[in-house]
């Protein structure tokens, strides 16, 4: 399975380390919200709020290197918007991919 | 440039600002989580580019854009391509940045809107505005030739060396007097009723003393052309 990376945040920075941490503390922070949100909206059934989680989501699952998380999750955008929840096991094992990783960072 | 950044995602206005801050020309001025206050600074401030975010809760980037009088240059950013097409229905729209985007795709996106500002400033020559028989008018815009369906036309404002047309779909801003764009007019449907001002006669909403509602613009009415104007009115 793919792993999440910090290169494009490498490449962007041009060596600027402030910046750098500035932005993984921002993925930290706002990247929790986001995911208890996605939950809540699943839990209770409201697909197309889910889908919207799962749009701002996409960006951070890009960022961070994951291509092809990506690819599953404009799928299962799209999936949410149809009324669908299919996909949402490997949605979810992605997003689980990327809280493993931010805690140490 | 003075720009600045409207997108819901602090991650993607983190990116923004730094991309810019790699680029002399380009200062930030704010940065906004939502359309709405984005909206209340631009009532107060003027600036020349906005990164807008398409896909935001409540307020898109799309109906913030219809609520713009003379929008600035716009940089569309999203993490959905679908929306291309959509954005380059707004000639207000410059470019149109995929998330995440790398800082070469960047750079080229102020480029173009580098390009866009100094041809505005300029005023080129080929902005000139050329009538076809029927009720078509065609405007030139950035080397394009801009069909306009005249008599969606309610109201056309002289700012300085520009008009701007407003129609019943679309705002036109072109570089051109009020005196060429009226010779092109039909008789009869619109009537000069200020020096800055031609109305479109069929649009009118109510006049009340010296003003006519024209949609939601109070529009002044010179003494010197109110005669006009009251002789045309089919008056109870």
């Amino acid at each position: 399975m793919e792993q999440p990376n910090i290169s494009y945040i490498h490449i962007l920075s041009g060596g600027d380390t402030v910046f750098e941490k500035k932005l993984i503390d921002i993925i930290k922070k706002e990247f929790p919200d986001e995911k208890e949100v996605y939950f809540n909206n699943m839990a209770e059934k409201k697909y197309k709020l889910a889908a919207d989680n799962v749009h701002k989501l996409k960006h951070k699952i890009s960022i961070l290197g994951l291509e092809k998380g990506y690819e599953t999750a404009v799928a299962f955008e799209n999936s949410l918007l149809e009324g669908s929840n299919d996909l949402k096991d490997e949605f979810e094992s992605i997003l689980s991919t990327i809280t493993n990783y931010l805690q140490p960072l | 440039m003075n720009c600045i950044i409207i997108d819901d995602e602090g991650t993607a206005r983190a990116i923004i600002g730094q991309l810019c801050s790699n680029i002399e020309s380009l200062t930030i001025l704010a940065e906004f989580p939502n359309a709405i206050q984005a909206i209340k600074y631009l009532n107060q401030n003027e600036v020349d580019l906005i990164f807008l975010d398409i896909h935001m809760p409540d307020f898109t980037g799309f109906d913030f854009i219809e609520t713009l009088k003379n929008p600035p240059n716009i940089i569309l950013t999203t993490s959905d391509s679908n929306f291309a097409t959509q954005g380059f229905e707004y000639d207000c729209i410059v470019d149109f940045l995929l998330k995440p985007f790398t800082s070469e795709r960047f750079q080229k996106a102020i480029q173009r809107a580098d390009t866009k500002s100094i041809k505005v400033v300029s005023g080129t020559s080929s902005e000139k505005i050329e009538a076809t028989p029927g009720n078509d008018l065609y405007v030139n815009i950035d080397r394009r030739l801009i069909k306009i369906d005249i008599p969606s036309i309610y109201l056309i404002e002289a700012k300085g060396d520009y008009i701007h047309i407003k129609t019943e779909d679309k705002n036109y801003t072109v570089h051109s007097t009020l005196k060429k764009i009226e010779e092109k007019l039909p008789d009869g449907i619109f009537l000069k009723v200020h020096r800055s001002f031609i109305i479109n006669f069929n649009k009118i909403i109510d006049i009340e003393d010296n003003s006519v509602l024209i949609k939601r613009d109070v529009i002044p009415v010179s003494r010197s052309n109110r005669p006009e104007l009251m002789k045309r009115l089919n008056l109870l």
